[in-house]
């Protein structure tokens, strides 16, 4: 039970690990996207190319950089997550509406004050769903990284696949799904809270 | 003679009665407007005759037949019907879309062919040019020319109109109004159309009917409606419409409708195709930057000036058209005289130094005829 | 690495043989989930009520990770080509059927109003409208789905199925580099080109009137 749990947290650990760097690096990266406009098709063309590739075929490929372990799992999930949330930034930013940053500017915020207050804040539901894409495919990413000695769940369900076992295949897979489902339903939820209230202003 | 009738018709949407025991005849041939506030059901009504909807109670007969016993498939196949959103599908080319239902009647090629040039034509659009465009590369007053053709195509003997005109701007509205009361008259269909718009109304039909919580207030010719209304409702909603005070109408200033479609001679190609887009209007009164008049410039103009990737930046360095115009301080009559002699689409008034204060059009004439002899409130 | 001409011929039937699984293996299910889930869309669209519960539980099934999914599969199916194709299949149709579902009935309403008002039937409206104007959105449903469908057939060699990914985990567990490249970049190739060439298919496909 202790093992159980202990893989679990960690499947979720080196999941949200991963995310949050690429979620400290993406939004970044796409609000500067807004800035230097010429070069979004570029960086977005980009990710999308490396989203493309075969989950299996990053880790292996980065195992050979990284080595067998949860760093290679984390890099594997870092470049995964860039695209969701750098598009997701992007797009959003430029849909905020052009009568709000007027408004703001009106008011005489700054360029930082506008960023901080008006723009982020109206596209963080869209920023906030590349990030639960992220995070679930996450929980993927880390369950296939068993095979590049990864942590976490996916040993349970490797190693009942190897001997055919049903139970061991669901002490892995029973948590990952419950993990998955979950945040899907919270992050969903925040999402729709935080856009609704913005309908409401 | 009768071309549709209703009798008896309801239509019950959540308990409620939407239309409520219309009994109704349309004349053949002639142009009826349906016209009333908003949610009194005619839509409803209109769509019940192409059997888009089915009466809870109550017939309505095409040519006394009952619909009811028709195929709506079959049925809708004779009817045109323009909405007045268009709806042109934008995956068809403009000759697609006018041969929609010739292709569902299995017309051959050549004569499908033939027929769309000739509706083209009828309109003044040039079928060479025009028939493979899309939909997103014609203003908006041309694409609502293609939903008039397309419910045309099959020379249906009844033509159904839900607003057609109502989002396109008073130039454009203008000329197609002409242009649908033309073609009317020309190809003798029996025309029911749906209007907010009481000038509309008056201009077009031959009877108006106009509508109050899903019955008939009064059906009539647009003479007798404005001359002898039946209830304070009629008279209070040809009132409501905007027809110009009823003391001497004098100046220009006066008729004119403020609202033109302008646009500084130093803006951008780009810039003056969204404003047209944007307004629904195939030509721009170009101004400089006191907004004195420069002259007018049309789709086709700029279209053209776009395509031969000319050094062209600006619209002002097109080829500007002259354009009548007429003093805002002279007699209303002038302005009238100029329109009748001349048949201009518009007149552009300005003052003395030449700066644009508005349009007169037909409509604008029509409305001060109204106010001078029917009276009416003061607005505008 | 200096060897590798040497190693290419060594196992240039193997890697032939893996591609060929993969590429069999992927292209069915695809192929299959278009054909299950395209018709399966298009009637959710005339009953929208159940479509939203139908879809709900499809999106709740494409958050379980593959492996997880092959894993459950395995001891139900057994191990072999077989049990993949099924798993893949499944996954294959939710893009799919979520895009031609949300492609059709997001077509704004006064294009169906003025197709039925036209007197078309049912069936023409669907070939000349909504199929036409939902296009997009389903081929890129089916680009979603032939992408993942090529991540997920490397995962198949879990059970049993080879293909590339057969490659890559007989490298990872010898720790032969150069057996982990010769499945690992032929399979990044693959999606990337698929990706590409579905996208590029669509873009010709689409009529310069809704290129716009
Ligand atoms: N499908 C429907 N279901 C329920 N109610 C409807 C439906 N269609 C129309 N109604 C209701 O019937 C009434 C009449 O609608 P209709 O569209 O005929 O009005 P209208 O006179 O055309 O109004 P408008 O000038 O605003 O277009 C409205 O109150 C409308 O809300
Ligand atoms: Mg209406």
């Amino acid at each position: 039970m202790d093992e159980l749990i202990s893989k679990t947290l960690s499947h979720l650990f080196i999941s949200l690990g991963g995310v949050s760097i690429s979620a400290v690096v993406g939004i970044t990266l796409g609000v500067l996207l807004t800035r230097i406009s010429f070069l979004s098709a570029f960086v977005i063309g980009f990710s999308e190319i490396l989203q493309t590739v075969p989950s299996l075929a990053m880790l292996a490929i980065l195992m050979m950089f990284f080595g067998l372990g949860n760093p290679t799992a984390m890099m594997a999930i870092f470049l995964y997550s860039l695209l969701p949330v750098v598009r997701n930034t992007y797009t959003a930013m430029r849909g905020v509406d052009s009568s709000l940053l007027e408004a703001g500017k009106g008011m005489g915020m700054s360029r930082w004050q506008l960023l901080f207050l008006v723009e982020i804040p109206n596209a963080f539901p869209v920023i906030l769903s590349g990030i639960r894409v992220s995070l679930i495919t996450a929980y993927g990413i880390v369950t296939i990284a068993v095979l590049v000695g990864g942590g976490g769940l996916g040993g349970y369900i490797y190693r009942g696949t190897q001997t055919v076992n049903i139970g061991m295949i669901l002490k892995g897979a029973i948590p990952i799904c419950l993990m998955a489902v979950g945040t899907d339903f919270l992050l969903n939820k925040v999402e729709k809270k935080t856009s609704i209230e913005k309908r409401g202003k | 003679m009768v071309k549709i009738k209703f009798q008896n018709v309801r239509k019950v949407y959540n308990g409620t009665d939407v239309v409520d025991n219309l009994n109704l005849e349309v004349a053949t041939g002639k142009f009826t407007v349906l016209i009333g506030p908003s949610g009194c059901g005619k839509t409803t009504t209109l769509k019940m005759v192409n059997r888009l909807v089915d009466p809870s109670a109550g017939e309505i007969f095409i040519e006394g037949k009952n619909i009811s016993d028709l195929n709506p498939v079959d049925l809708r196949r004779r009817i045109g019907y323009v909405i007045q959103q268009i709806g042109l599908f934008p995956n068809m080319t403009i000759a697609q879309n006018i041969e929609v239902v010739p292709r569902l009647l299995h017309w051959p090629k050549q004569k499908r062919l033939d027929r769309t040039a000739e509706l083209l034509s009828m309109v003044g659009m040039d079928p060479q040019q025009f028939m493979n465009r899309y939909p997103s590369e014609l203003s908006g007053g041309q694409q609502q020319r293609i939903g008039v053709l397309r419910a045309l195509a099959v020379e249906p003997p009844i033509l159904l109109m839900d607003e057609p005109f109502g989002a396109l701007d008073p130039i454009t509205r203008e000329s197609l109004q002409d242009e649908i009361k033309k073609l009317q008259m020309k190809l003798g269909v029996t025309v029911l159309f749906v209007t907010h718009d009481m000038d509309e109304a008056i201009k077009l039909a031959d009877m108006i009917v106009l509508m109050r919580e899903g019955q008939v207030e009064q059906a009539a010719s647009p003479e007798k409606l404005l001359s002898d209304p039946v209830s304070d409702f009629v008279q209070e909603f040809i009132g409501k419409k905007h027809l110009p005070t009823n003391y001497d109408v004098e100046s220009v200033w006066e008729i004119m409708n403020p609202n033109a479609v302008t646009i500084a001679k130093t803006k951008g190609i780009n810039e003056s195709i969204a404003l047209m887009n944007k307004r629904n209007v195939d030509s721009l009164i170009i101004v400089d930057e006191n907004r004195k008049l420069e002259g007018i410039v049309s789709v086709e103009e700029i279209r053209a000036a776009g395509r031969q990737e000319s050094r062209i930046r600006r619209i002002g360095d097109l080829g500007i058209r002259q354009v009548p115009t007429i003093n805002i301080h002279s007699q209303a009559r002038d302005a009238f005289d100029l329109i009748v002699n001349e048949n201009p689409r518009f007149i552009v008034a300005v003052d003395d130094e030449d700066i644009v204060y508005g349009i007169v059009t037909k409509t604008s004439l029509v409305k001060a005829l109204a106010g001078v002899v029917w009276g009416d409130e003061t607005d505008v | 690495m200096s060897d590798l001409p040497i190693f290419l011929q060594r196992n240039w039937g193997t890697f032939v043989n893996a591609l060929g699984t993969h590429l069999k293996l992927s292209f069915s299910a695809v192929a299959i989930g278009i054909c299950i889930a395209v018709p399966t869309g298009i009637l959710l669209t005339r009953f929208p009520k159940a479509a939203k519960k139908v879809l709900a539980g499809v999106g709740v099934l494409q958050t379980v990770p593959s492996m997880v999914m092959f894993g459950l599969a395995m001891p139900l199916l057994g191990i072999g080509i077989r049990t993949a194709l099924v798993v893949l299949i499944i996954y294959s149709i939710l893009p799919i059927l979520r895009n031609t579902y949300t492609g059709i009935s997001e077509i704004p309403e006064k294009y169906i109003i003025a197709a039925r008002g036209m007197g078309m039937n049912g069936f023409q409206m669907l070939m000349r409208v909504e199929l036409p104007l939902a296009g997009s959105v389903i081929i890129s449903g089916i680009q979603l789905s032939a992408v993942y469908i090529i991540s997920w057939t490397t995962i198949a060699a879990l059970v049993g199925a080879g293909g590339l990914g057969d490659l890559i985990y007989t490298g990872i567990m010898t720790y032969n580099y150069s057996m982990i490249l010769l499945g690992a970049a032929p399979a990044s190739i693959l999606a990337v080109l698929t990706s590409l060439l579905i996208g590029w298919l669509a873009r010709i496909a689409t009529p310069r009137g809704l290129r716009m």
